[in-house]
């Protein structure tokens, strides 16, 4: 099954709102706010997402992924998965 | 050691002021299981729950001065009390005792309110001079002993725990809104606040006076303080000279706290700090060591092994109690119901099983290694901001950030187990460098995402709050002037240490089964030598405690000595959920009704949290924090205003605040 965009921020922005954020809300995140200044992850919070990642969707991460620029909005992890999907 | 309680103010009929005092101090009964004391006069009201230490045969409480006009009940310990007593004799004082007390109401005699500048101790005093009709209370330095005060019904009222106030003031039976979002923030609420509304807590090295015409004011007696780093001064010849100080003062500090006419044990935590205090015991003194432990079933936690190893070393007599997570779990209400705050951490309830299997052992009191980081500069915080300091005086540094990773080896789940998140992560907050609270920036802002939890309308009751700014009305000015790690040791003793370690890890654990903690770490000589020694001698390059290292040298095994660090902890939400199921009140608390009536959280969030933590993906600390919090907030909510509430719906004479007959 493909991935596209729209899917992949629909799951990504799923799984934070309910288990990062603990909300339903969908206006408390916005796709480009920073999640490490609204200090919703942390180096704790981000192996949450990783493994989040890696089940949802089937990729592996490598520890050298594992930088704040691939994790730190919803945009910027829709394009990391996206850009590891094609790299399958 | 013990419990007091008792008021100032306008009198009621005697008979009715004693049963007053008789249902306060029966609340504390764990504070002081052997007996009872009660001083009932025009205007005041004294009483006293009695742990006997020392002066077994004629100790009882309240004591009074040779004239029978200044009367207290204290709880604590005086250490110097036979020097102290010994000078006054000379100056022509007579003693009916041969307790510590008396020398409080002789020392008040000779010096006025400046009695308390004589006392090395842990105490909390409450005095009454019926000459003047006045009321003294009056708390340690470093905060060892709690008192708690409220006003109500033209009286000023005070107790060694707030349940005795609930006991005949119903009306503070509700929880601050301000204390809550604290204690999620700080870990604790910040003095003089508590977590109920209207009562306070009295703050560490202070003296509160109540005159004749209802007066107040509070002095403080005491402060740590520091070296401006521009005066220069040298207070020492050399290292060696202050190692060799160091190991004196360390040595008369544990001769004093070895004081009691009962046995004296200790506890081993497999770390630096506990085991120089039973080598110190075992090198000088003669007094047989009695050691005991918590060992955990999970790796993470468990330091069973340097446990061991310090045993066979210096050949004590050891009990290790064996703590599972469904014990901690299990003893969580019963916690809480002493703690009397709510907690963020489960990590002082194995402390209560131990003061428990302490007490089965036959001892009443334990001395403990707490204060040796506070003192000496032993935290991974500490170390923490150093090294965000040195990143920070070269920001583009890609080696300097580097050093964060040196830090939290110990933990499974580290902050810096990923080296970008982690510069990330302690790379926030550098604006805020040069400001007292830069070194907590980090710990507050993990532990504030509980505040996600609160309700809209818990919210809206509490006025908007900047945490940092707010925290730093409590650091003196002056501080501006001293060292880094001298303003984030000012921080840490006020606000872990005082408000967490101190109370919850400390006094009510160990007072729930009448254990007395001593602490010679807190020694206020040696708090005062160790604040006036340069930074670089209590943190060398990244090594914590290099001088009390260097003090313990040769009384330890090498291993020992050079340990790095390794915080207690114990397992958060884990201790909570067994194959998946919730223990029954955890179920019953978390409910959505449970959680909606009480009003202080979200339900659907809380829901979330639950959630998370039952499928066991509660693995970063913020997380487990805030269900600690939910959990130990409405177990509060349970105990202390539900339950109460109810009680005063069936049998409203009991809460009335009117005294009767017990």
């Amino acid at each position: 099954m493909p991935f596209d965009a729209t899917q992949v921020e629909a799951k990504v922005r799923g799984y934070i709102l309910e288990n990062l954020l603990f909300t339903s809300d969908g206006s408390e995140l916005a796709n480009d706010a920073s999640l490490l200044e609204r200090s919703i992850i942390d180096s704790t919070g981000v192996l949450e997402i990783v493994l989040f990642l890696e089940e949802e969707f089937g990729v592996k991460i490598n520890e050298s992924d594992m930088v704040p620029e691939n994790f730190d909005s919803v945009n910027n992890i829709v394009r990391f998965v996206l850009r590891l999907k094609a790299a399958q | 050691m013990c419990g007091i309680a008792g008021f100032t103010g306008p009198s009621a009929m005697p008979a009715e002021d004693r049963a007053t005092l008789d249902r306060m101090i029966r609340t504390l009964h764990h504070r002081g299981p052997d007996g009872f004391g009660f001083h009932v006069d025009a205007g005041v009201g004294l009483a006293h729950a009695r742990l006997a230490i020392i002066d077994l045969e004629t100790g009882d409480q309240p004591i009074h001065d040779e004239r029978r006009a200044v009367w207290t009940v204290f709880n604590g310990e005086i250490f110097n009390y036979l020097e102290l007593r010994a000078s006054l004799e000379k100056l022509g004082h007579r003693f009916y005792t041969k307790s510590d007390t008396e020398v409080i109401v002789h020392l008040y005699d000779r010096y006025g309110d400046d009695f308390l500048a004589h006392l090395n101790g842990q105490f909390a005093i409450a005095l009454w001079d019926g000459e003047r009709r006045r009321l003294l209370l009056a708390r340690d330095r470093a905060g060892i002993r709690p008192l708690f005060h409220t006003r109500a019904n033209g009286r000023v009222w005070f107790a060694s725990e707030i349940k005795a106030l609930l006991s005949v003031l119903p009306q503070c039976a509700s929880l601050d809104p301000q204390g809550l979002v604290e204690t999620l923030t700080y870990w604790s609420p910040m003095e003089p606040n508590t977590a109920f509304r209207g009562v306070e807590s009295l703050p560490p090295g202070h003296l509160l006076a109540i005159e004749h015409d209802g007066r107040e004011s509070m002095t403080r007696y005491w402060d740590w303080t520091f070296p401006a780093v521009a005066e220069k001064t040298v207070a020492f010849d050399s290292e060696a000279s202050a190692v060799h100080a160091l190991r004196d003062l360390l040595i008369d500090a544990v001769r004093l706290q070895l004081r009691a006419d009962v046995p004296v044990g200790a506890y081993l935590s497999g770390g630096l700090d506990s085991s120089g205090i039973v080598a110190l015991i075992r090198g000088f003194t003669d007094t047989p060591v009695r050691t005991f432990s918590i060992a955990f079933e999970d790796a993470e936690f468990d330091e069973s092994e340097q446990q061991a190893a310090m045993v066979r070393h210096l050949q004590t007599d050891h009990t290790t109690l064996r703590c599972t997570r469904r014990d901690i779990g299990e003893a969580f209400p019963a916690l809480i119901a002493h703690t009397e705050v709510p907690l963020v951490r489960t990590a002082p309830a194995p402390l209560m099983l131990l003061s428990r299997r302490v007490r089965e052992s036959g001892f009443r009191v334990v001395l403990t290694g707490e204060g040796a980081d506070e003192v000496f500069g032993g935290y991974d915080l500490f170390k923490e901001a150093k090294v965000r300091r040195f990143w920070a005086r070269q920001p583009g540094s890609r080696l300097r950030p580097k050093l964060l990773g040196r830090l939290y080896g110990y933990l499974d789940q580290s902050p810096v187990g990923n080296p970008a998140f982690a510069q990330a992560f302690f790379g926030q907050g550098m604006q805020h460098i040069d400001r007292p609270i830069f070194a907590h920036v980090p710990r507050w802002t993990t532990s504030q995402r509980a505040l996600t939890f609160l309700s809209p309308e818990l919210r809206a009751s509490v006025s908007p709050w900047d945490p940092l700014t707010y925290y730093e009305r409590q650091v003196p000015a002056e501080s501006a002037g001293w060292s880094p790690l001298a303003r984030d040791q000012y921080v840490e003793a006020k606000s872990l240490m005082a408000g967490y370690l101190l109370p919850s890890q400390g006094d009510r654990v160990a007072m729930a089964n009448s254990i007395e903690g001593r602490f010679p770490y807190l020694d206020h000589r040696l708090i005062e030598f160790a604040n006036r020694l340069p930074p670089q001698w209590k943190i060398r390059g990244l090594t914590e405690k290099h001088i009390l290292r260097r003090a313990l040298a040769g009384l330890l095994p090498q291993e020992i000595v050079e340990r790095t660090k390794q915080p207690y902890r114990a397992p958060d939400s884990r201790s909570f959920f067994f194959d998946g199921e919730p223990l029954d009140f955890v179920a019953d608390l978390f409910s959505a009704e449970r959680i909606r009536s009480a009003g202080y959280f979200d339900a659907a969030a809380s829901g979330r949290l639950f959630d998370k933590c039952r499928a066991g993906r509660a693995t970063g600390f913020a997380d487990n924090q805030a269900f600690v919090g939910i959990l130990s907030t409405m177990l509060l909510d349970e105990h202390f205003v539900r339950q109460r509430g109810r009680a005063a719906q069936q049998n409203p004479i009991v809460h009335s605040g009117v005294s009767h007959a017990v």
